[in-house]
């Protein structure tokens, strides 16, 4: 045990960071995702390469930016280049991961960042849309989800828009809709648990429960039928450094952690 | 577009400093298509924005390309009836926008999905002269099925591609480091799309945070982002990206940008009719609204921006 209280948003940045490898490649969006890149670096990975779709290239993160393209993205970075250079770069297969959030996601790991309601023309909610999320999960290897709140109105048998593509309708989907082979979503971080995709199925998959979690709450937390692994992990709480860095270094002003 | 550049598009090198006034009233006309510099609320040409607000330019067709104050601002101020949209409603980390809510869930302003690559490669295409662009984006969702974009086999190799139209905006506003009065321009920093957009669009209104002698670019002309002869108008004015960020010079105004967007969620639309009189409509220019905010104010965002404590004002 840490000895202290952790939060769900702090657990599940930390599992987020653990799964970016040192010298990799990422491009992050805004919020929890960029708070996990900016853990890992400052952690396991500290030459994790960072990039910014609106054109910050191997910055040294400081603080936790505001936006995807403000000041600190760039803070001690390689390169400033265009939104364009960022996504060439993707496309020719430089970048591992894209690090995404949504308000919906479906078994396929399909995201919704669009809208809520069956009408396009006049949607329930109206969200910002792709912004680079669709470009980054058709372009990079592999997605990362990170998905808060975890319940069945967020994880739906089917998202009310794909903003953002997963494995789409199954196994082979991706290529035949014209995306690139060896790519798509790889792990979904909830606040109950993580989840890798079945091989095969492409369909999501139980790998860990968080502390206190079992496979029956993430079940019925869930809108749809999930694979579970043969084994379940247990997730590793932070550690005292862990929250230390999220609260006094990634965060002082406690926008995404605030403190009680 | 290519007769509209013989013939509109001066290749002399004239002084082409106006006051922002008078380039709007020229280059933006009601209906125009709009495209907007720099990331949504950083390096935003906001006093350009402003003005046509103060303008009650109307109709406006939006790039909503990374879109986020800029565009927020316009539709606040009832510019706008159709967006393309990359990224709109959200203001990042700080949450959604509720003008922007409104007039989107009513089916007031009218929209298209495409993303900010998307945005990027139709406004590439559009520099570049092309009528449409093939895509590896957007495959397979609903941004694509909403959108005009087709798909198509490639006719050398098989590949499945997504065509998406040029664009070609009527008019482009971008804020600047530093300029020259012929119009040549450096940006410090991320260039986000702005290369792209003004050289696809047919008027280009720069405005800079620093006037500068012409040596300045041809001491280091790797450095122009935009050349002269792409640029209508040049308008000198320091802290035009305000609130937004200017990368290394001064920081998001979150005071101000938190209480907009508290303004903007209220039911009430009358609070932000009174918003708009009190920071646009009553002021005569950019520099009445930088007086208004004052000087101590100003220089805590610079203060931000090096992250070092306030130590002048108050």
């Amino acid at each position: 045990m840490t000895g202290r209280e952790y939060t769900l948003r702090e657990l599940m940045t930390v599992i987020a960071a653990k799964q970016l490898e040192d010298n990799k490649a990422v491009a992050v969006g805004t919020g929890l995702p960029l708070a996990a890149a900016m853990l890992a670096q400052k952690t396991l990975a500290p030459n994790l390469l960072i990039v910014f779709e609106a054109g910050g290239v191997a910055p040294q993160l400081q603080t936790l930016p505001i936006s995807v393209g403000d000041s600190r993205t760039i803070h001690r970075a390689l390169m400033c280049t265009t939104l364009i250079d960022i996504m060439d770069m993707m496309r020719r297969g430089y970048i591992d991961y894209a690090f995404l959030g949504g308000a919906q996601i479906d078994k396929y790991g399909n995201l919704n960042s669009t809208m809520i309601g069956n009408d396009y023309e006049k949607p329930k909610v109206r969200f910002p849309g792709s912004g680079g999320a669709n470009d980054f999960g058709s372009l990079a290897w592999e997605t990362m989800i990170i998905m808060d709140r975890h319940g069945p109105r967020r994880f739906v048998e089917n998202v009310d828009y794909i903003t953002t593509p997963g494995f789409l309708t199954g196994p082979n989907a991706r290529e035949e809709a014209g995306l690139s082979p060896g790519t798509g979503p790889s792990r979904v971080i909830t606040d109950l648990c993580l989840f890798d995709f079945h091989p095969e199925t492409k369909i999501m998959r139980l790998i860990a429960t968080h502390p206190g979690i079992t496979v029956d709450d993430v079940k019925k937390a869930t809108g749809f039928e999930i694979e579970v692994a043969d084994k379940i992990e247990v997730s590793t709480p932070p550690t005292l450094e862990d929250l230390r860095i999220l609260h006094e270094v990634i965060d002082p002003d406690g926008r995404i952690f605030p403190t009680k | 577009m290519r007769e509209f550049t013989r013939n509109n598009k001066t290749r002399a090198m004239i002084d082409k400093r106006m006051d922002v006034d008078e380039a709007v009233k020229k280059y933006v006309k009601n209906g125009d298509y709009i495209a907007m510099g720099g990331f949504g609320h950083i390096r935003i040409p906001m006093v350009t924005i402003y003005e046509i607000v103060r303008q009650r330019i109307k109709n406006l067709s939006v790039a909503g390309h990374t879109a986020v104050q800029d565009i927020d601002m316009l539709m606040a101020g009832g510019c706008v009836s159709n967006v393309d949209i990359a990224y709109v409603v959200g203001f990042e980390l700080r949450g959604l926008s509720g003008v922007q809510r409104r007039l989107f869930e009513s089916g007031q302003v009218k929209k298209t999905d495409y993303t900010n690559g998307a945005m990027s490669y139709r406004v590439r295409a559009g520099a570049q002269g092309i009528p449409f662009i093939p895509v590896k984006v957007m495959l397979g969702t609903d941004t694509m099925r909403h959108s005009p974009g087709k798909v198509v086999k490639c006719p050398f190799t098989g590949e499945k591609v997504l065509l998406l139209p040029a664009l070609n905006p009527d008019i482009c506003i971008v804020h600047v480091h530093r300029a020259d009065m012929y119009g040549n321009c450096q940006i410090d920093g991320h260039i986000v799309k702005d290369d792209l957009q003004v050289r696809a669009s047919k008027r280009v209104i720069v405005s800079c945070e620093e006037l500068v002698d012409t040596e300045v670019f041809r001491a280091d002309p790797g450095k122009t982002i935009i050349p002269f002869f792409m640029v209508d108008a040049v308008i000198e004015q320091p802290w035009g990206s305000h609130p937004g960020n200017m990368p290394y010079k001064y920081y998001f105004d979150h005071e101000f940008t938190e209480n907009y967007l508290t303004v903007g969620r209220n039911k009430d639309t009358s609070v932000m009719d009174k918003w708009l009189d009190e920071w646009v409509y009553s002021l005569d220019n950019f520099n009445d609204y930088i007086t208004k905010l004052g000087a101590a104010h100003l220089y805590k965002l610079r203060d931000d921006e090096f992250l070092r404590p306030p130590k002048r004002g108050k």
